[in-house]
This record gives C-alpha cells, structure tokens and sequence, in this order.
C-alpha cells in the first residue's frame, strides 16, 4: 500500500509494475487531469496523508484489496497535468473497480486539498460540488 | 488552556492567517465555541466564521462536527469544503 503526497509528476505504468502478488488478476485505475484552466492545489500538510491512509484501509475493509497506490499531487498545475492517482490491485475486477471508485469519491469530499484556478478574471477558489457529496453519500448504504 | 488554530485555502486568505497559537478561556470547550470565540473578533473573522459559511474544522488532523470536544495541546483547523482529485 502506497500514498504519496507530492509536488512531481507519476507514471502509472510505473506505479502499478510495482504491483507484486501473484494472486493479483486486476488493477483498476483512475487519473485524475487538470481541465482547461490552470491552478495551483492547497493542502493541510500531515493530514492530507493521514486521510488518504484512512480511507485505502476502509476501503480494504469492504473488497478484497491486494495492493493499492494512492498519489495525490500539490503545487502549480497546468492543464492536462495529472492531478490524482488511484490503483487498486485485487484478484477479481469487481472489487478492483469498486475499491478505485470509492476511494476517488472519499477522496473528493474527505481528503484536505483545495484548488484555486487562475482564471482570465484572475483567481478562484474552486466550489465544492453537492454532486461530489452525493457520490460519497452512495456509499453509506 | 494552549491550543494551535490552523486556517486553510479561502479561510487562510479571508482572515489573512495561516497558523496561530492560542490560550482559551475555559468556557471554549467545543469547536463550535472556538468558533464563535474568533468570530467576536469581529470583521473579517465574524464574516469568514459566520454560522451560515460552511466551513469544515478538523481536531488533530481528523475531520470532526460542530459539537467535538477541544482540549489543552489540540491542533484545530479551519477550511473551506474540500475541492481535490
């Protein structure tokens, strides 16, 4: 299990040839990009990472998770830049896509980043979307 | 009693702080005190912290509600609903 908080960039075939269990059969990922407009993202040092843990280890707590690599970028970011990394690695697709999707929806709504877009008006603090919670509500259940 | 209050992205910006330490009187028992004790403060603290804001506090690097405990030591943050990913 791996979560990194960092200003450089990732590859993601590198990230998931790191995966070495031979019961592994599938490895969902998902990344996050920068679209359209350029900004930097906050975060609250120490907890961004402390977050993160918590929420691979519920999420091993509901599937089947053999290996799992969460990187989440910080600083100056422009667009098509890769912001967010999640690789699930589990026997069996199912649990790989349902661990990689509830992850991204706890990040968005638990995790403490925040991003300001420097727009052509000049900067914005981006507002966080009712839809996002949603996503992460859908879970409770 | 000393506590640490950490402000974060809009928040930080609004009330133009980023960290400061802080003794409490012993009524602020509550991050929901904490709260209304900065927002007398007045200005741009009574606005930033103003109850209708949604703001999102954290103690010791976990997110907590309104009514969570703060005690002696305690690392409080203040910030804006969280836009990563």
């Amino acid at each position: 299990m791996k979560v990194s908080i960092q200003q450089e960039d990732f590859d993601v075939g590198v990230e998931t040839r790191k995966f070495t269990d031979p019961k592994i059969g599938a490895i969902a990922t998902f990344v996050g990009v920068v679209r359209e407009v350029p900004m930097t993202l906050e975060h609250y040092p120490g907890m961004t990472q402390k977050a993160l843990e918590k929420i691979v280890r519920e999420a091993q707590e509901r599937w089947q998770v053999l290996d799992c690599t969460v990187i989440h970028r910080y600083g100056p970011l422009q667009p098509m830049d890769q912001i967010v990394l999640v690789a699930v690695a589990s026997a069996h697709r199912g649990d790989a896509f349902a661990a990689c999707e509830f992850i991204m929806d706890y990040l968005k709504t638990q995790a403490p980043f925040w991003k300001k877009e420097q727009t052509p008006e000049g900067e914005k603090w981006v507002e966080a979307r009712t839809s996002d919670d949603k996503a992460a509500e859908r879970w409770r259940t | 009693m000393k506590v640490t209050v950490l402000y974060f992205a809009s928040v930080k910006e609004q009330v133009g702080k980023a960290r400061e330490e802080l003794e409490l009187p012993s009524s602020v028992t509550t991050v929901d005190a904490l709260r209304a004790f900065l927002r007398e403060r007045g200005g741009a603290w009574a606005e930033t912290l103003a109850e209708k804001r949604r703001i999102t506090a954290a103690v010791n690097q976990d997110m907590v509600k309104p009514g969570a405990p703060v005690k002696a030591g305690d690392e409080i943050a203040f910030f804006p609903p969280v836009t990563g990913g």
